[in-house]
């Protein structure tokens, strides 16, 4: 099919921080994730774990605890704050100051009715949560040390606190401390310190379970106040706990990275009646802390300080394999963070605290596939730019030119002129910016640059007019359905008539951009899209879903095109179907109008529409057995989908040919090193320490392939008809300094499972 | 090493009228390992609790009848059986009070024993070397049995051995001065008659005892002249040898006898090295034969001994780490432990084969017989040994006893050497401790530095350099010697610190109790001696070389934990040492957290090994690839 020039990138730094806490919403089936950056990501766990929200970062704002009650989500810090969250234009709702000190958790009752927070003052304080806000209610007793953790009974009339060396159980109505359980000190040189109960939970049938410092998981009896029996786990700390709705099994999380079952089940056959906490089952499915766990119906879900969110099926849940009974990890975002300015070749990459803009490096040389060309310029970071006040980026985009950069954080959104000559790069704020433009869940500009595209509450677009002289103000787009769901994806065609957004309730809607007018919509998939883009050609809209369905829309008549009738008709392979991390970029081959370029974490794939596609028997991932037939005998065998799972699959090869181009970026997990001994404090919480050591080893790299045009080929079409296309990948753990210390296990080398696909951006060709 | 230690007194004796008679005819084990079944000489058994003291339980048979034989207990059926008037055998229950009541069982031949070991069934072994079963002689007492032995000749000692699926009854007879032992194995059952060769004085041995080593049957007897021999039959094999096959012996111990020949003594082997000997004189005591000593019979060394008081019976039995001891008006048990020794350790290996004490030395060839004879002229016997010369170091003064010396240590002959240095270190110790006024330290360090001599050779070299305060021939020997034992080594640590002390092999269990009698200042002084070595080693861990005559970090640290185990409250309630302490404390912990750092580091560069090296490291690449 053809040779393509991989630009690899390795210096996109992105490390995503720790996962501090979790809470799952078992009637919605969202999971909310806290972070130590204080962002919180919202998971729709019955849309294959899409990650449908992110709330970004504030620096002061600080993640202890998170709580859902009914469809609202709360949280509580060391910042001493309870927030609540807007789902809907994901900001924070409100920020309430508990005066208790700094807060280390909250929980609601089963009722919903009240929300109770433990304090560093030694007060548990009940909120009433009223239909728009929360009101302070009382205290209960006061106790002297911090409450670590707190649990409902679910009756709603009582409270286990876990405390420093004891728990303490409150009667909810009088306010009284009724029951003092004391928790044993570790052995030997730990009996000094105090034990910190991290964790408590508190079943209907008085049973109470605690996790603490000493590594010990304790079962007590709350009616009578004694321990029923002592499990201990770990020679560093139990963190987290999670009991499963029917109160049947508890898993726990510990320092060392393994998070442990314990099942209430009669330890013999014979005596089915004396059930018992049992131990039963160890995952090792992290390499540091475990921070947060949940239980949900058919998996255990768990997190902690090296960044990624585990899905451990159960699998005596499951009869059958499926793509939800294997285990799952995420570990990146599922959108893009990075960008390229394909007519200027300029990359720039989004962190929640600055952007990076880089140069793309230049080759002039000729090579087989395989080769790596000898390099005439180097890449080049041209600018780094911190961002302004507390909060952290949620969204950024840089025009195809080059000449224009915007971000947006939950505040403001910031815009700048690049002026690039030669070597030389100057940067100005563009002054007065309309005022309707506070902030955006997404911006992207014009193919053109005359226009930024601002995603704003409601679903709605803003339409802002770029020139030399001013910035104005054109229109609102605003959609038919009137959902007030944030708009997650946004792109436009070539040709600059069409727009498309996406939204968190799978709506997707075309504007009209000349005629600033909804155009139409597409009819609702059930799942969430995860990538779309117009085609520069024919103007249809390629869309591919959370659950890894391929849709194909043509704007202009309004209806599927047949290429996707003939697709869903058919059926996606099952292989492609069971794939685990969401496309997140969907572009085309300027130089082939028939090939859809898209990529997830760990491929890229063309899709050839001119190709047959596969069906069930077909050999679907092929590129190594095209390869070794001859070329007579090789036509008879393709198929629609070519995926590159590896680049070691893609090096090798003498078929020369044109190409388009991809980037791609990704940060990588970070090596284990021994647990740290936490003791209770807040720069153990903080992720400096982690980072640091994991620096000092490997570092947190990212890889970033570009694919750019040959330049021979190239020639023969115009500049503005050869849209080429970058794809953005990352993850492959490569070293950040070429110090013998830092190995690489790239995607050079073959070890595709360290690869991901973080985003992808058009970039255009020089003009010859 | 071994030791005894503290003893205590299970049960008195009754004397009877014969005093050559035993007062006890044996000591047999039952189900429970702190008790002991106890038969006298005339009408009663008895059961002990041995920790205890205490008589469980006794039985006694009516006037008139006389216990023939000590009662046994049947692991199998948990009852005990013994034998009266020689032919009516006796079987009862814990349980029973009434011997007389108790089943009963008339045989037609005399029995001489009855024998029972746990994991097998008991056996009655006849007067006239007949052996069956106990259960299948009880289902038919009338059964007839057969003579094996002939007419004049009569059993000595009996035993009998159970070990996987093998059994044995071993026996020892005797016919006119010729001694035999016969092996009956049973199942299938074979009978094998040996001769032991005869002792040049014609006379029998003292006492026999047996044990099964490494598929072999080791039996040790002890002579009148104090020399224990070793034969060895193999457990399996030459079944289908007919007629008496002469039994070959070696050597394995002499034991100094002092005057006249030994009376009433009895050896008993502990292990493969260590022999515990009762009735014979303690080589540097002058009293009569009446201790308990354990030999180490590798390096012919005496590890430790005991007085007993009274007359010693010549019985010994030996019980799951604990020696009984029938003396005077009471039977002692006296718990034991034996280890392999320091001298073992630091050789490398101990012998198994009963041949050990010839070659296991590389001091010389006959060390034992050596140290046997310098015992014995210490203590002032005639020599039994011929004298190179008639030697001036019997009486010449300094000046020529080092001509004599050198005369010695330069002649090449080396077998001949080995034992001519002994003797002559031996005299020369000898002398000096009686005349106070002779040392001679250069021809001592002469001798020392042939390499011929080690600390059992010559166990007075040490302590009396360490009495003349004669450091260069301290340091020598504890550079040389192999075998210190840890009481001397203690001494020399008391007069001197050195890095010689702390090479010097040791074992932690004999070596603390010793540690124990430097006072504090002493205790004191070499910790911070130890401390200063550390800190200088651990500056430089490098540049210490293998070769060099420094204690390793290791073996430092090692003596500061020992020197700490044995001082700690003392070291606590003294006031000038809390400095050192508590500095030896913060030491200690920046070491463990340096190493806690060290092992944190290591994991992490253990990862990079995991790693595999890619050929692309750079972070920024144009590569071409092809898709089909």
């Amino acid at each position: 099919m053809g040779e393509f020039k991989v630009h690899r990138v390795r210096f996109f730094d992105y490390m995503p921080t720790a996962i501090r806490a979790m809470a799952f919403n078992a009637h919605t089936e969202r999971l909310a994730l806290g972070r130590m950056d204080g962002s919180v990501e919202i998971f729709n766990f019955a849309d294959r774990y899409f990650q449908e929200k992110v709330i970004p970062g504030k620096d002061s704002r600080s993640i202890e605890a998170l709580c859902w009650v009914g469809g609202r989500l709360f949280s509580a810090g060391l910042n001493g704050e309870i927030t609540e969250y807007d789902l809907e234009t994901l900001r924070p709702k409100y920020s309430l100051e508990a005066y208790g000190g700094p807060i280390w958790t909250i929980t609601s009752n089963s009722q919903g009715a009240h929300l109770a927070i433990g304090c560093e003052d030694g007060t548990v304080k009940l909120f009433e949560v009223l239909e728009e806000s929360i009101q302070f209610e009382r205290n209960l007793d006061r106790q002297k040390g911090r409450i670590i953790s707190l649990s409902w009974h679910p009756s709603g009339t009582q409270i286990a606190a876990g405390m420093m060396d004891m728990i303490r159980v409150f009667d909810v109505p009088t306010g009284r401390a009724v029951q003092r359980l004391l928790v044993d000190r570790g052995f030997g040189g730990s009996k000094s310190r105090e034990t910190v109960v991290w964790s408590v939970v508190f079943l209907s049938d008085c049973t109470i379970i605690s996790g603490d410092s000493a590594g010990k998981v304790q079962v007590w009896d709350g009616h009578t106040g004694t321990l029923v029996k002592t499990h201990l786990v770990t020679k560093w700390d139990v963190l987290a706990l999670s009991v499963s709705k029917d109160e049947s099994s508890v898993v726990v999380g510990t320092s060392e990275g393994t998070v442990i079952q314990f099942q209430f089940i009669a330890p013999t056959l014979q005596q089915q009646q004396d059930k018992e906490w049992v131990r039963t089952r160890t995952f090792k499915n992290h390499t540091h802390d475990v921070r947060a766990l949940a239980e949900i119906e058919t998996a255990i879900v768990s997190g902690g300080m090296d960044t990624q969110l585990v899905v451990r099926p159960l699998l005596e849940k499951f009869d059958e394999r499926s793509h939800a009974s294997a285990l799952r990890k995420i570990q990146f975002p599922h959108r893009n963070l990075v960008f390229c300015a394909k007519k200027a070749g300029l990359l720039l990459f989004q962190f929640p605290g600055q952007l990076e803009l880089w140069r793309l490096g230049e080759s002039d040389g000729h090579g087989k596939p395989g080769d790596s060309l000898p390099l005439k310029r180097k890449p080049e970071k041209l600018l780094h730019l911190k961002r302004k006040g507390e909060d952290h980026i949620c969204c950024s985009a840089l025009s195809s030119c080059g000449g224009w950069l915007a971000y947006s954080t939950m505040s403001s959104v910031r815009l700048y002129r690049l002026q690039t000559d030669n070597n030389d790069i100057s940067i100005s704020k563009v002054p007065k910016l309309p005022k309707i433009l506070r902030s955006a869940h997404q911006l992207c500009f014009s193919s053109d640059s005359s226009k930024l595209f601002a995603a704003s509450s409601q679903s709605s677009v803003l339409v802002i007019a770029l020139s030399q002289s001013e910035c104005k103000y054109v229109h609102t787009l605003k959609p038919k359905s009137g959902s007030r769901q944030p708009i997650h994806l946004m792109t436009n065609s070539v040709d600059g008539k069409w727009l498309a957004t996406a939204n968190s309730d799978c709506e997707i809607h075309v504007y009209n951009v000349q005629k600033l007018k909804l155009h139409c919509i597409v009819p609702v998939y059930g799942s969430c899209p995860s990538a779309m883009g117009i085609h520069p050609t024919t103007n249809n809209l390629t869309m591919v879903h959370a659950d890894q369905q391929i849709f194909e829309y043509s704007i202009v008549e309004k209806q599927y095109t047949d290429w996707s009738r003939k697709l869903q008709k058919q059926g996606l392979h099952n292989l492609w179907l069971d794939r685990d991390t969401p496309v997140t970029h969907v572009t085309f081959n300027p130089k082939n109008p028939e090939q859809i370029l898209l990529h997830d974490m760990h491929m890229f794939c063309i899709i050839d529409q001119s190709l047959p596609l596969p069906d069930q028997k077909t050999q679907f991932y092929n590129q190594m057995t095209l390869r070794s037939l001859s070329e007579q005998e090789r036509p008879s065998h393709l198929h629609a989908f070519k995926i590159c799972k590896t680049f070691q699959v893609c090096f090798n090869g003498d078929v020369p040919g044109y190409l388009p181009c991809s980037t791609s970026s990704g940060p990588s997990r970070s090596q284990p090193f021994p647990p740290n001994h936490r003791g209770l404090g807040w720069t153990s919480q903080s992720s400096t320490g982690q980072h640091k050591h994991t620096s000092l080893i490997t570092g947190a790299y990212l890889v970033v392939a570009a694919l750019t045009p040959d330049r021979r080929r190239c020639s023969r079409y115009s500049s503005s008809a050869c849209g080429a296309h970058t794809l953005s990948q990352s993850g492959s753990r490569a070293p950040r300094r070429p110090a013998p210390a830092a190995s690489e296990v790239g995607v050079g080398s073959g070890h595709s499972s360290g690869a991901a696909w973080i985003g992808t951006a058009d970039l255009d060709t020089h003009s010859p | 090493m071994a030791a005894l230690y503290e003893g205590f007194t299970l049960c008195g004796l009754v004397q009877t009228q014969n005093a050559s008679d035993s007062p006890i005819q044996g000591i047999e084990l039952d189900g429970d390992s702190d008790h002991a079944v106890v038969t006298d000489s005339t009408r009663s058994v008895t059961l002990y609790k041995v920790s205890d003291q205490k008589p469980l339980g006794s039985w006694t048979v009516k006037q008139g009848q006389l216990l023939t034989c000590p009662a046994v207990f049947n692991f199998q059926t948990k009852e005990y059986v013994v034998v009266s008037d020689n032919k009516v055998i006796r079987v009862w229950k814990d349980e029973d009070l009434n011997l007389d009541k108790a089943f009963k069982a008339t045989v037609t031949a005399d029995v001489w024993r009855v024998h029972s070991a746990p994991g097998g069934e008991p056996v009655v072994l006849f007067q006239r070397g007949a052996v069956r079963f106990l259960d299948s002689l009880l289902s038919a007492p009338q059964q007839p049995v057969e003579d094996v032995l002939s007419e004049e000749e009569v059993i000595r000692w009996s035993t009998n051995i159970v070990a996987e699926e093998q059994h044995f009854v071993l026996f020892t007879t005797e016919q006119k001065g010729e001694c035999c032992l016969y092996v009956q194995r049973l199942n299938p059952n074979t009978l094998q008659k040996y001769r032991l060769e005869r002792e040049d004085s014609g006379a029998s041995p003292l006492s026999f005892s047996a044990s099964l080593q490494d598929k072999h049957l080791n039996l040790l007897y002890l002579y009148p002249n104090g020399c224990v021999y070793q034969s060895v039959v193999a457990a399996r094999g030459y079944v289908g040898l007919e007629g008496v096959q002469a039994l070959p012996r070696s050597l394995r111990l002499m034991v100094p006898v002092g005057e006249g020949e030994l009376g009433a003594a009895s050896a008993v082997a502990l292990d493969e090295a260590h022999v515990a000997v009762v009735g014979v004189p303690h080589p540097s005591a002058r009293t009569g034969k009446d201790f308990l000593c354990i030999w180490n019979t590798n390096f012919q060394t005496l590890q430790a001994g005991k007085e007993m008081a009274g007359r010693i019976h010549g019985q010994v039995w030996c019980y799951l780490g604990k020696l009984f001891v029938s003396h005077g008006k009471a039977l002692s048990v006296i718990p034991y432990e034996c280890q392999k020794s320091s001298l073992a350790s630091a050789l490398g290996k101990l012998r198994h084969t009963g041949l050990a004490g010839n070659a296991a030395l590389p001091h010389g060839t006959s060390t034992g017989r050596i140290s046997i004879k310098c015992n014995c002229s210490q203590r002032n016997v005639k020599l039994g040994v011929n004298c190179v010369q008639p030697q001036p170091h019997q009486t010449g003064p300094v000046d020529e006893v080092q001509r004599e010396v050198e005369a010695l240590v330069s002649r090449g002959d080396a077998q001949d050497l080995q034992l001519s240095v002994g003797q002559l270190a031996c005299h020369l110790v000898a002398r000096s401790q009686a005349e106070t006024a002779f040392y001679t330290p250069v021809a001592l360090a002469q001798l020392v530095q042939t390499q011929f001599l080690c600390h059992s050779v010559c166990p007075g070299l040490l302590l009396l350099s360490l009495e003349h305060k004669d450091y260069f021939l301290c340091q020598l020997c504890l550079q040389l010697f192999p075998d210190i034992p840890e009481v001397v080594t203690c001494a020399c640590l008391k007069t001197f610190i050195s890095n010689e002390v702390l090479q010097t092999p040791y074992s932690d269990n004999f070596l603390l109790p010793h540690l124990k009698d430097l006072d504090t200042q002493q205790v004191i002084l070499f910790l911070q001696y130890l401390q200063f070595v550390y800190l200088k080693y651990s500056q430089d861990v490098y540049t210490q070389t293998p070769g060099l005559r420094s204690p390793t970090m290791t073996q430092i640290i090692d003596w500061v934990c020992l020197l700490l185990d044995a001082h700690f409250t003392v070291l606590v309630m003294a006031p000038d040492a809390k400095g050192l302490l508590s500095n030896l404390q913060s030491f200690v912990k920046s070491q463990v957290k340096l190493f806690s750092e060290l092992g944190k580091i290591e994991s992490s560069l253990q990862e990079l090994h995991k790693m595999k090296l890619s050929k692309d490291i750079s972070q920024y690449s144009i590569e071409v690839i092809e898709l089909f």
